[in-house]
């Protein structure tokens, strides 16, 4: 992306709207956290668009000074396809959760992220309907009582990740709303991938769901309930690094380091590694039976859709010629009435 | 190839049926013959009716497919009623096409597919070749197809039942030399198809002589026909299909409003050969984009508008219900798009491949909260090239999604189209807002004199701004839910549309600018209605003729034109969709005639129905022969 941008700060990233989510929802830092980024990329404001679709996470692109997009529920994937596909100089963002993007969108989550759309998708997830008042999502864990489980969830969770995975997904990360520098870290790095990003984002709904992701972010517990993913990196975690993921069998498990267990018996972390396999196992450790792994999963190149449904418009003029419709009009069999 | 030793009788018109199994390639030996006869010189009407199904239970009623040509001397602008000729392949083709050939009229059956086997699976517990009514009410000629397509094919290289697949040629030969067309033009279809194999061009070659040589050397053929080309406006024609002058229309638009193409579509029958044809065209900057359902297809659309191409989705009714909530967005939006619906019988996935227009409540008034949309349709295959253009030019030129209306009987049928200079077609104006620097907000919403706001799209430096499906105050664009702004906002969309029809031709009649009643039509039953118009003012009867191609705003002087007729009829394709729309802006007691059979409106049956408006008393047919009547099946739907 041209640099030619004046120097901008995060308030020129903010625009003039206010800012409605209820307060202490953990929807404020991740905005911050976008503002901080924006100006550190370079890209120009005018070169950014910010597609969503329903919920509270989707009312973001109206905080952004950027062009954008508040759509309908679960089509943001879908249409921000269609805007890349047209344009693919601009820089596409998608603003989603659990409910919009794993629900009523799943199919266009799906599709998108197999086509590998130079996108980068945003998934808030706060394991609840936030927006229509507290009914449970494709996130909400087993046996949790709300509105529409009063007796308890019964629908099995889907993991985004594994989802994202599953579709082939050519990047796909993890992090935290507070956690906000590293939050800022995968968004740069999502920013900077080809193809689309896909990051789940665990968020706070202080109103419906609070707490759900204590764990995570809390100071006492985060350091012995998440493993920070670093790439080339044996996977360490503890709040005094003495703890570490080796694999037994095709199954990950939590050893203790020094007692004979060296660093080189660990799992290493391979984001590049060809086949999603790594990946794929890594989105399945969940606390509180493994640690939650955050950071980057995976980061690989392959074709965009965009980039090869542009690159065939230009070999086809190569090859044929710019579009003719006078030549086209009169091709096959005419015949000339005097 | 001379048939001078036999007679040739002039006619002015004639209508012929290629019927036979869904596998025996009726479609392209109507589509050859459509060709010939439009290189030719001919007018030319075309109504293929085939089944949902790719390869129905061969032999069976429900397995046959068929397609009809009208060609003529004179302009002609409908497929035609009844058959002068009709070719059946095998006994299910009879049962189910018969009943459609006039008395008189010229019958060929492929004799060696009348088999036990072929019989049981039509129903007929005895050979109908051998019925006397059929050489009695008939010209009716047995011939050994498949025996003589064998005889010639033998030395091809070609296996046995190979050759079988070339008796449809052998068909169209003989056709060819009753009608008098030129086998060249199908010879030379036949070497450029099938350039990489050659026994099957040669196959096919013999079998299509062998057809035009039994013709001429039987002596069961006792005259042939000949149809002088047709006085079109001068001009360079060709023959073109609704969806391909569709799809050629709406890359026209592109390039005269200088944009690229995108379509964001779904396969569905019968709208998926625009898809098809469009993803042709990569070196005209066309983008097609097979989405993963309707939904994205729409709505990817959606997302190419903002980005400042041209957008289009296309579908069918099915996938347009799928579709509301995104052309809700498109008009809440206020983006330019077209949204195209080739319709075909329903509720739910009803008739795929038969036409209706029962689509047009869908489109006028078919999604949740005040939405109105400007709704046009598409009355006969070669227009779709020009209603392309005029979707395309209100949708910018008011920056809304615009609905257009076409239909299966359109899509598929083809006609001779006046090839265009593109150079002196008008252009399409579009005004993108330009770059900003005095750091002034950009007002997303502030909109002209005919209510249209400006189409500012990403990229534009100081333009940067945010839509979306909530309600907004006008001018800012900001969300707002202020009762008083609300109501503004659904008047403003409101009154919008309704400017619309102040950039829109007036309406135009023909016929009598006043009398007893006024034939008002929409959609693919133009040609119809004017032949049936036409031929009842012929008759002395006052009737005049209105074909709408906007349905929403309708023409500004509809509503005068409607009260200088005693009475109004609306033949439609539905049970009263447009009679409704009249009668609730207009206040007219306007009567109905409507049909939903999945098949188009005889030209008869609409004489009959407007002679019985005006009292005269319809048309009295004589019963059909009660022989016939059995031969043509009682389940059977005719073709």
């Amino acid at each position: 992306m041209p640099t030619e941008a004046p120097t901008l700060t995060p308030a020129d990233f903010a625009s003039d709207q206010d800012v409605r989510w209820c307060p202490g929802c953990g929807d404020y830092a991740i905005l911050a956290t976008m503002k901080k980024v924006l100006p550190q990329l370079g890209t120009l404001r005018e070169k950014i668009v910010f597609v969503s679709g329903i919920g509270c996470s989707s009312r973001f692109p109206y905080y952004m000074n950027t062009y954008g997009m508040h759509s309908i529920h679960g089509r943001a994937p879908a249409i921000a396809t269609g805007l890349k596909a047209a344009r693919p100089d601009l820089q596409v963002w998608v603003v989603t959760g659990d409910g919009d993007g794993l629900s009523i969108g799943g199919n266009h989550l799906l599709h998108c992220i197999r086509r590998n759309v130079d996108l980068k998708i945003l998934l808030f997830n706060n394991r609840i309907y936030g927006l229509t008042k507290g009914q449970y999502s494709p996130t909400t864990p087993l046996g949790q009582v709300n509105k529409t489980a009063t007796m308890g969830v019964i629908d099995n969770p889907l993991n985004p990740l594994s989802i994202a995975i599953g579709a082939e997904a050519t990047f796909v990360a993890r992090s935290i709303d507070v956690r906000t520098k590293h939050l800022g870290e995968v968004l740069k790095r999502a920013a900077a991938h080809k193809g689309t990003a896909f990051v789940e984002i665990f968020q706070n709904c202080n109103v419906f769901n609070d707490g759900a992701w204590e764990y995570a972010s809390k100071k006492e517990t985060m350091f012995d309930s998440v493993v920070e993913l670093e790439h080339g990196k044996p996977m360490i975690f503890g709040k005094n690094k003495d703890k570490g993921i080796r694999l037994n069998g095709t199954e990950p498990e939590i050893v203790e380091l020094g007692k004979g267990i060296k660093e080189d018996d660990l799992l290493f972390h391979d984001e590049k590694a060809p086949t999603a396999t790594l990946a794929y196992l890594l989105s399945r450790m969940q606390y509180p039976a493994m640690p939650t792994p955050i950071g980057v999963f995976r980061d690989v190149d392959a074709p965009k859709y965009d980039v090869e449904l542009n690159k065939q418009v230009e070999a086809a003029k190569a090859k044929k010629g710019e579009g003719d419709l006078n030549a086209l009009f009169s091709s096959g069999d005419t015949w000339t009435v005097a | 190839m001379s048939t001078n030793h036999k007679q040739v009788s002039p006619l002015p018109s004639a209508t012929i049926r290629f019927a036979g199994d869904s596998g025996d390639g009726m479609q392209i030996t109507a589509d050859q013959f459509t060709r010939t006869s439009a290189l030719l010189g001919n007018d030319i009407a075309t109504f293929p009716d085939y089944p949902a199904e790719i390869r129905a239970p061969r032999g069976t009623l429900a397995g046959v497919s068929a397609m009809q040509v009208h060609f003529s001397s004179d302009e002609i602008f409908t497929p035609g009623d009844t058959l002068d000729a009709l070719v059946v392949m095998n006994p299910a083709a009879l049962k189910t096409n018969l009943r459609d050939l006039r008395k008189g009229g010229i019958l060929i059956a492929n004799q060696d597919n009348f088999e036990k086997s072929d019989l049981d699976l039509a129903g007929y517990d005895v050979n109908p070749l051998h019925s006397q009514v059929l050489e009695d009410q008939y010209q009716f000629f047995k011939v050994p197809m498949t025996k003589i397509v064998r005889e010639v094919g033998k030395d091809t290289g070609l296996t046995t039942k190979e050759v079988d697949r070339c008796k449809n040629f052998f068909a169209l030969g003989l056709v060819y030399w009753l009608y008098g067309r030129d086998m060249e033009p199908t010879l030379r279809f036949l070497r450029e198809k099938f350039a990489t194999k050659p026994e099957i061009v040669d196959a096919n070659t013999k079998a299509l002589k062998a057809g035009w040589h039994y013709g001429e050397t039987t002596d069961a053929f006792a005259s042939t026909y000949k149809i002088d080309p047709a006085k079109l406006p001068p001009g360079n024609y060709k023959t073109v299909m609704g969806n391909q002058a569709l799809a050629w229309g709406l890359m026209t638009a592109a390039r005269l409003s200088g944009k690229d193409l995108f379509l964001g579509s779904y396969p569905i029958t019968p709208a998926s050969s625009i898809l098809e044809e469009l993803s042709k065209f990569r070196n005209f900057g066309v983008k097609t984009f097979q989405a993963e359902d309707e939904i994205a297809a729409v709505t990817s659309a959606i997302g190419a508008a903002y980005g400042g191409a041209m957008a289009i989705t296309t579908s069918s009714g099915p996938g347009i219900a799928l579709k509301g909530e995104g052309i809700g967005l498109a008009i809440m939006l206020e983006l330019p798009m077209l949204v195209i619906n080739i319709q075909r019988g329903g509720p739910s996935t009803g008739l795929p491949t038969k036409t209706e227009q029962a689509d047009l409540f869908q489109a006028v008034i078919g999604r949740n909260g005040e939405s109105p949309m400007p709704v046009i349709a598409c009355r006969s295959p070669a227009e779709c090239f020009d209603v392309a253009q005029e979707a395309w030019r209100i949708a910018v030129r008011f920056m809304t999604p615009v609905m257009l209306l076409s239909d299966g009987y359109i899509a598929n049928g083809s006609e001779p189209w006046l090839i265009p200079d593109f150079n002196k077609l008008p252009k399409i104006p579009i005004h993108h807002p330009g770059p900003r620097e005095n750091g002034e907000p950009f007002l997303p919403y502030q909109r002209d004199e005919l209510l249209a706001r400006p189409w500012a799209i990403p990229g534009t430096k100081g333009l940067m701004h945010r839509i979306g499906g909530l309600e907004k105050q006008d001018i800012t664009g900001n969300v707002n839910y202020e009762p008083e702004n609300h109501q503004h906002m659904v008047n403003t969309r409101a009154k919008k549309v309704e400017n619309v029809a102040l950039e829109i031709p007036l309406q135009q009649v023909d016929g009598p600018e006043a009398g007893d009643l006024l034939v008002l039509s929409w959609g693919g039953t133009y040609g119809a209605c004017r032949t049936a118009t036409e031929a009842c003012r012929e008759d002395g009867l006052k009737v005049a003729h209105c074909h709408l191609r906007w349905l929403n705003p309708f023409p500004r002087n509809l509503g005068d034109i409607l009260k200088k007729y005693k009475r109004v009829l609306i033949p439609e394709l539905n049970m009263g969709q447009l009679r409704t729309l009249i009668r609730a802006k207009f206040l007219i007691d306007a009567q109905g005639y409507n049909k939903v059979q999945g098949r188009p409106f005889a030209v008869q049956e609409l004489i009959n129905e407007i002679r019985r408006q005006l009292g005269q008393g319809g048309v009295q047919h004589k019963k059909d022969d009660a022989q016939i009547a059995e031969l043509a099946g009682t389940a059977a739907n005719g073709g």
